[in-house]
């Protein structure tokens, strides 16, 4: 009774929430939780066929959604936080929302992205079957601490769960040592495909024995081909296996030797990609529909979303250095003439702490086909002098993100960039939208 | 004039943006017409001279990149003496500044200091995050932000500044940091230095006069953005 209760409050919150234009992620799951705080301990009932957690720094939510995707395209009832709310409150705000008026919740799957940090209490309430950690990096220090304590708590997560499977990023040494506790499915890429540059590699050193690893190549920050000279850890053997890889526009590779095509851009994004092509196998539900799959997906907001003025506008979000120096590559391999704007926030969410833009590559944005460079967000004095200090000049200093597009769209680039951090993206792509309302796309 | 600036170990004590502090001091030389050279010495390397270096900075890390250091560095220990009581410019940041005084005491460990600073450290319970302005005699307003759990007690040295806004070296003496010598220690972090060029440009000012004792004193330069990013931060913060 108490559960329903909770429910039906959680439902009114919803609605609540819808009339006053609140997109409601995560406030209903935790009124819910106060009435009765064993509510996500329901859901392992409530899964038919089995629960998917997806953790990692970077390319949680667009892995978890696509998961959801693949496995909604075979016919099955999903439950998914697809808004990425990815705390207790989060999945218990999904369950509020779909459950039937009568308190009842059936889904033959559900797909869970949690925050790594959370992952120890909610699976004292969720039995996951299948958990994919994507990567580990550096991220918001002053709210999660340093990489180290982010795996203590991941391992002591996983020692939970008897008979997990762990889908691992068999490319990153720090995920790597985790399929020592459960069994493992590694997946990986395994060629060089980037200009190998001496970027920060926080993950260097060899997390069984300490010593630092050496490389055979590697794509970005500490992924790659890597093994340790003393103990011998190296890159396992990979299961779910990408070569022959294109960086054009559809991007190509292959995947176990099947071929793929994507629309949307972004290195990092084929390590989603094959993580959710190692869940479908793991999962045993089958991959020779992926293809197709991958054609029809549309990406979450600000994941390279293109906006379509009368020259393309496209809206990144990236949380962290790794993320961000991803991002500026991929703006980099754009070669049409271009205008960049950089909003950085600090607000509890982004991290209050805006070092870490120090630890991008911003000097990269700097190249031959760089039109205007244009900053914005609270911190926009930061990331400023971040460029001063690379001797990179900003075109235009505002705090509103309108101006900045403005400009843009009046200038003579073929293209513009929004690269965001966390809390500057939905007023970001609310500006954009209002913008292509007023027929600012003249 | 040319300025050499030793970077200890930055491939350990790297965990907020450091680059940004030696990215400040090489740049407000080089626009000076000042030449700069900035000297790594990692892990790989076996050994370093301190003999023609003008500055040394040491970043921070994390705890156990920290011991690393600590261990490494133990065996120059005296070579580090004489460059301090030489006036060597020392600027220690973060992990750093907690290597420069006696210990630094853990739950479960002690890790041995250089004894530069007649200081010690022991951790606390809570870690102390979150932005900083300080009142500072050597050069006004310092703004910055602080991730530390250790709680560092100065004794009789001369703190880097009062804390207008933050928890400063233990969260109780209303200071932070040390000013010795030519050393400058702070638990500030990462890009402190872009958003002080009064500080940075103290620190280069003793290291050239140190060098060069004829040189009459850093031209100006247009700090407008600096000075805006810094009255930023002191206005959000300090008026509360």
């Amino acid at each position: 009774m108490r559960k329903l209760l909770a429910m039906w409050a959680g439902k009114l919150l919803t609605i609540a929430g819808k009339l006053i234009g609140k997109k409601s992620s995560s406030s209903p799951g935790e009124f819910a939780l106060k009435i009765c705080p064993n509510l996500v301990g329901g859901l392992n009932k409530s899964i038919k066929k089995g629960i998917i957690v997806t953790c990692g720094t970077n390319g949680k939510t667009t892995t978890n959604n696509l998961i959801a995707s693949a496995l909604e395209a075979k016919g099955y009832k999903v439950l998914c936080n697809r808004l990425g709310a990815n705390m207790l409150n989060g999945i218990a705000t999904v369950m509020v929302q779909e459950s039937g008026i009568f308190g009842k919740l059936q889904a033959d799957y559900a797909c869970l992205e949690i925050d790594e940090a959370y992952t120890p209490i909610v699976f004292d309430y969720v039995t996951p079957d299948v958990m994919i950690i994507t990567n580990l990096f550096r991220d918001q220090l002053d709210r999660y601490g340093e990489i180290d304590i982010t795996s203590d708590i991941l391992k002591r997560a996983i020692k939970k769960v008897p008979n997990l499977k762990l889908i691992l990023n068999g490319d990153d040494p720090l995920c790597v040592q985790f399929g020592q506790l459960a069994k493992g499915y590694y997946y990986g890429i395994s060629e060089q495909v980037l200009p190998q540059t001496n970027d920060t590699k926080e993950g260097r050193f060899c997390p069984v024995c300490g010593e630092e690893q050496k490389y055979n190549y590697y794509h970005y920050s500490q992924l790659g081909d890597y093994y340790c000279p003393k103990c011998g850890f190296k890159r396992p053997h990979i299961d779910f296996d990408v070569t022959d890889v294109k960086l054009e526009t559809p991007m190509r590779f292959k995947v176990n030797n099947k071929p793929m095509t994507i629309n949307y851009k972004g290195f990092y994004n084929i390590y989603n990609l094959v993580a959710v092509y190692g869940a479908m196998e793991v999962l045993g539900e089958g991959t020779d529909d992926f293809g197709s799959l991958l054609t029809e997906y549309k990406p979450q907001i600000g994941r390279m979303q293109e906006f379509a003025f009368k020259k393309p506008v496209i809206l990144s979000l990236s949380k962290n250095p790794a993320g961000f120096n991803q991002a500026i590559s991929t703006v980099n391999t754009d070669k049409r003439k271009k205008d960049v704007i950089i909003a950085i926030n600090d607000k509890v969410n982004d991290g209050r702490d805006v070092s870490w833009i120090w630890d991008v590559d911003f000097e990269k944005i700097q190249d031959e086909n760089l039109n205007l460079l244009m900053t914005t967000g609270i911190r926009l004095y930061d990331i400023s002098l971040r460029f001063k200090y690379e001797d990179i000049k900003v075109d235009l200093m505002t705090q509103s993100m309108r101006e900045a597009v403005g400009r843009a769209l009046s200038s003579d680039s073929e293209v513009c960039y929004v690269l965001v951090n966390y809390t500057a993206l939905y007023p970001t792509e609310g500006v954009l939208n209002a913008m292509l309302k007023e027929g600012e796309n003249r | 004039m040319n300025i050499k600036i030793l970077h200890l170990y930055p491939d350990l004590l790297n965990l907020y943006g450091d680059r940004g502090n030696i990215a400040c001091m090489t740049k407000r030389l080089m626009w000076r017409g000042i030449d700069a050279e900035v000297i790594t010495h990692t892990c790989d390397d076996t050994d370093f001279s301190l003999s023609d270096i003008d500055i040394v900075f040491i970043g921070g890390g994390s705890d156990r990149e920290q011991k690393i250091v600590c261990h490494r560095l133990l065996e120059h220990k005296e070579m580090l003496h004489d460059f301090v009581n030489d006036n060597g410019v020392l600027v220690a940041v973060c992990g750093g500044y907690q290597l420069l005084g006696k210990y630094y005491k853990l739950q479960d460990e002690t890790i041995e200091g250089l004894e530069i600073l007649d200081i010690y450290t022991e951790q606390g319970k809570k870690r102390l995050i979150g932005n900083v302005v300080l009142d500072s005699d050597i050069a006004g307003k310092i703004v910055g932000f602080e991730n530390h759990g250790g709680r560092t007690y100065i004794g009789n040295h001369t703190p880097l500044g009062k804390v207008v806004y933050g928890y400063g070296n233990d969260d109780k003496s209303g200071v932070e940091g040390v000013v010795y010598k030519n050393v400058v220690a702070t638990y500030l972090h990462g890009p402190l230095l872009p958003k002080n060029p009064k500080l940075c440009d103290y620190i280069l000012t003793n290291a050239i006069k140190r060098k060069y004792p004829e040189f009459e004193g850093l031209t100006p330069l247009c700090d407008t953005l600096e000075n805006t990013a810094s009255e930023y931060i002191i206005n959000r913060f300090s008026s509360k």
